[in-house]
């Protein structure tokens, strides 16, 4: 139990997937606009990375591993990642149309989220058990969504900003991300 | 033969995938701690990208429309796993710096992006040329910012010491860092555009979609 606490902190927290492993960087540069945008590509993301880690490690523990076939991990993550995506879009659309108006648009920007693929990679290289991977998943998809929420809180307020013109637009947001991550830095205290 | 050259001047300057699109973000910030990790995480991609360009636009007759992007996924992830192979046999301290960012290379945007809007549509050499045009423009990039990261960051630059460690500016090692830099090397291309009366570059709305990186922003804005 204190394991996977230490798994689950040290992933949503000491290193941020975003402000510490720049993975998903694009959804957190592009749908940080607006606080409503970031929370719905925030739960879209939990959602995907927590299944896709769980499929992958079954995958890479029961079928790769046993069969020696492990080096195709890469080629194989990347298939389930895109499949279950358009299958969760799928079944989304006909269970719950709500949540699928809701998820639905940043569903298909997943696919080629490299924080999906990440996630899955570095369970394998720490050679995590499932209940281990879907754990880390999970955490490293509720630092995603922390850090992307703050970040579109930010971005709010500097609307109002006076902001050189120079700096306008992709250089405030990259400087905000890097004040961000210094931040960050206080958590690695915590384990 | 002379539009061959164009893609070279194309991918490395015109079109240069880290200073003029922004695209494949995650190594740029990810691995640009040195000059050296940088330089060889560009070449990587380079290789990765003119191979992947080359079989894409070989095969782009056989490869029905409605499973293109699924095809060129498998495409581009064997060829980085066959990469990630021969950088693990020779080059293994190369492999251990750059670690996870390797296989990583499939997501990256800059591939499946001119797999999409250029190699599917172009004939071999055309597309060989914007394949190595495009990873040199990249590598540039990535040197460029991994180079800017270890002077500041640990005073040295390819490993060769010339400033005293004391007098470091540790930050731009880490990952504020890189943040950082690009956000600087992004507001003094912007203060460029701006003395020549252009506008400042508004990524933010154009950003996410993999598929459609390729594309500049008013291609996507008429699509949408």
């Amino acid at each position: 139990m204190k394991e996977l606490l230490i798994i689950a902190i040290g992933a949503a927290f000491v290193n941020n997937v975003v402000l510490s492993q720049f993975l998903g960087l694009c959804p957190f540069l592009g749908v940080s606009k607006k606080i409503k945008t970031a929370s719905g590509m925030g739960a879209a993301v939990i959602f995907v990375i927590t299944v896709a880690s769980f499929m992958a490690s079954i995958i890479h523990n029961y079928l790769l591993v046993p069969t020696g076939m492990d080096y195709l991990d890469t080629i194989v993550f990347i298939l389930v990642i895109a499949a279950l995506v358009q299958f969760v879009e799928m079944v989304l659309k006909k269970i719950s149309p709500p949540l699928y108006e809701a998820l639905g648009v940043y569903l298909p920007l997943i696919t080629t989220n490299c924080a999906v693929l990440g996630v899955a990679l570095i369970n394998v290289q720490n050679s995590y058990g499932i209940l281990e991977s879907v754990i880390n998943g999970f955490a490293t998809a509720v630092g995603f969504t922390i850090s992307i929420i703050i970040m579109a809180g930010i971005r709010e307020k500097i609307e109002y900003n006076d902001v050189p013109e120079a700096i306008k637009g992709m250089p405030i947001v990259l400087i905000t991300a890097g004040l961000m991550s210094i931040a960050f830095f206080g958590f690695s205290g915590l384990l | 033969m002379n539009k061959c050259v164009e893609r070279l001047y194309n991918g490395i300057i015109k079109e240069n995938p880290t200073f003029v699109l922004i695209l494949g973000m995650c190594p740029t910030l990810a691995v640009t701690t040195s000059l050296i990790n940088g330089a060889g995480m560009g070449l990587t991609t380079m290789v990765v990208l003119a191979l992947s360009n080359t079989l894409i636009s070989l095969l782009r007759k056989f490869i029905p429309d409605g499973v293109r992007m699924p095809a060129f996924i498998v495409i581009v992830a064997s060829l980085v796993t066959i990469v990630q192979f021969i950088l693990q046999a020779y080059l293994p301290s190369l492999n251990d710096a750059l670690g996870i960012y390797i296989p990583l290379i499939v997501v990256n945007c800059i591939i499946l992006g001119r797999a999409e809007s250029y190699a599917s549509k172009n004939p071999v050499l055309p597309s060989l040329f914007d394949g190595i045009g495009m990873g040199l423009g990249f590598t540039v990039g990535l040197s460029f910012l991994g180079a800017f990261r270890e002077i500041l960051g640990s005073g040295s630059i390819a490993g060769f010491q010339f400033i005293p460690e004391d007098y470091c500016i540790r930050i731009f090692g880490l990952a504020p860092g890189a943040f950082f830099v690009l956000a600087a090397l992004i507001a003094v291309q912007n203060k460029i555009r701006l003395a020549h009366g252009k506008k400042v570059k508004a990524v933010e709305e154009c950003t996410g979609h993999c598929a459609t990186c390729g594309k500049t922003c008013e291609e996507r804005k008429e699509e949408d």
